[in-house]
């Protein structure tokens, strides 16, 4: 596979490091009400972290911060590998993986996974072309789908067209916002296996927004529960590295979705 | 569940060209034929209305001239159409570069809209004179703004997640305007296309009304003059088919080019 070093230029030397993302402070108001309040929060390399709180809570508004697609009003944030500290990821860097898949609907699947690359005017055609296919054959779609326009696919095609995307520059940071939310449960499951399988082939920073409670505790090594603009508390989750078959069925899954549901209460209280 | 998109039930190509004009087909047959059997019954007089039959007989007859006549109007109408279509598309990528340029020039676009053509057309001829390029200027202000109103829209709109996307790159402004507003605002210019199609034909045939006046120019605006005034009622209904064989013929290309282009551009 290529590696982002591969792919972008001198400035981003060390983007195949880990990188961990610190939040200091970080408040954003809109019309003197606080989308998040003084939030603090250090996202660890290599973690998945699952942002989880009910609709207008604070939780997207958190993610457009650390994707640089929101100013925040005062606080900083910063992106640390093991030898440099910046406010921002160089582009291509980190990957971002909307609700509504946002894809081109004049592109096909395979134009739309090439677009990152042509932004960024990173590598010449050939090679850009190999790197869309592994994208695409890693998420899952299948080659006869991929000369087709979005219209075309369904939303769970759409959805491992846009993951493709953001995986394209090989970035080290990975966010989603709420991606399975327009999904039926077992297309959830489908695409939150898949993500689960690129956190583990990849090891990258990954962040997903989520309000469902089954899918902060299945997705996530790290949950953090967010309640009016606020953190109300981050739990360790190793469910993941247990190996169970279905952690569904297990004790551990309906203790922690217990602990989670009350954690949320209380964060909306 | 299968993540297979289900295909469409609609018929495609040309059978449903075909089951899409069946009706309209109808209509007209109707049509003429509640003209033919109303004229017979009522016995009214050909120069109030003439029968179907004879219209055509006339029309045949005139067929030169009114091919002429449509050619000539059929040329001002496309280059005004044309001319409408590249400059209306360069005002609103002008206008989609600031809101302060919107501010500051959309009101006039507006007053071109709402402008009474037969005020300023007088004017155009004391300055270009009784000429064809005279035609084609009435024909751009007629079918300007329909092009300029949707181009920016088009332009402007975007989906925020898209241009969250192209921001997550660091795309910049000609980037983003060249891969996401530009592709993005071709259905709005599709559609700005339609309205003015039929517009730039109207435009023409007023054109026409002004400069034909001048004998140097025979369109079927000055067809419709003269044969007006001499009563000639059933040649004139003649000239009104004409124009509006021209109008379809407009519009028509437009759908076909929007019918060339859907797939990508109107999924």
């Amino acid at each position: 596979m290529l590696g982002s070093c591969a792919l972008v230029e001198s400035d981003t030397a060390d983007c195949s490091e880990p990188v961990s993302i610190r939040l200091s402070e970080v408040t954003v108001a809109f019309g003197g009400q606080a989308a998040l309040d003084s939030v603090s929060l250090s996202l660890a390399p290599g973690r998945i972290t699952a942002i989880l709180g009910p609709s207008g809570c604070g939780k997207s508004t958190l993610l457009r911060v650390v994707a640089g697609l929101q100013a925040a009003t005062s606080g900083s944030i910063g992106f640390h590998t093991p030898s440099t500290s910046r406010p921002q990821l160089p582009p291509g860097e980190l990957g971002y993986v909307f609700q509504d898949a946002a894809l081109l609907p004049w592109r096909t699947a395979w134009e739309n996974v090439l677009l990152p690359l042509e932004l960024l005017g990173q590598l010449a055609k050939q090679p850009r072309r190999e790197l869309a296919a592994q994208q695409l054959r890693g998420v899952g779609l299948a080659e006869a789908d991929w000369q087709k326009l979005s219209s075309e696919l369904s939303g769970g095609m759409r959805m491992r067209v846009s993951i493709a995307r953001a995986l394209t520059t090989d970035p080290s940071v990975l966010l989603l916002d709420e991606p399975f939310s327009a999904l039926d449960d077992i297309l959830r499951r489908r695409l939150g296996d898949l993500v689960l399988q690129l956190w583990r082939q990849r090891a990258r920073t990954i962040v997903l927004v989520t309000h469902n409670i089954d899918e902060a505790i299945l997705l996530s090594d790290h949950l953090v529960v967010m309640g009016q603009g606020r953190i109300a508390t981050e739990m360790d989750i190793d469910l993941q590295q247990q190996g169970h078959a279905d952690p569904r069925r297990t004790q551990q899954f309906t203790d922690l979705y217990a602990e989670v549901a009350e954690a949320l209460r209380e964060a909306v209280r | 569940m299968s993540e297979q998109k289900k295909a469409s039930s609609q018929p495609a190509g040309v059978q449903g060209v075909v089951i899409a004009a069946l009706p309209v087909i109808a209509v007209a047959i109707l049509f003429v034929l509640s003209w033919h059997l109303g004229v017979r019954w009522s016995g009214i007089h050909p120069i109030l209305l003439p029968a179907p039959g004879e219209v055509a007989k006339s029309a045949w007859e005139n067929r030169a001239t009114l091919m002429t006549a449509t050619w000539v109007t059929g040329r001002a109408a496309l280059a005004g159409f044309l001319a409408s279509t590249l400059g209306g598309s360069l005002i609103a990528l002008a206008f989609s570069q600031s809101r302060h340029i919107r501010n500051a020039f959309y009101p006039y676009v507006i007053f071109l809209q709402t402008v009474p053509i037969i005020a300023i057309a007088p004017l155009l001829i004391n300055w270009f004179g009784y000429e064809f390029s005279t035609v084609v200027y009435i024909t751009v202000i007629i079918s300007l703004f329909p092009i300029i109103s949707n181009v920016t829209v088009g332009l402007v709109a975007v989906e925020q997640s898209r241009a969250d996307l192209f921001r997550v790159y660091r795309a910049g402004r000609w980037k983003t305007l060249l891969k996401l507003r530009i592709p993005a605002a071709i259905p709005n210019l599709l559609l700005g296309m339609r309205i003015s199609s039929g517009l730039a034909v109207v435009g023409a045939i007023i054109g026409d009304f002004f400069v034909g006046s001048g004998s140097k120019y025979n369109g079927l605006g000055t067809l419709m003059t003269e044969w007006g005034a001499l009563q000639k009622t059933a040649d004139l209904i003649g000239t009104l088919g004409a124009a509006t064989l021209l109008g379809v013929a407009f519009f028509a290309s437009v759908n076909l080019l929007a019918f060339l282009l859907r797939r990508r551009w109107l999924p």
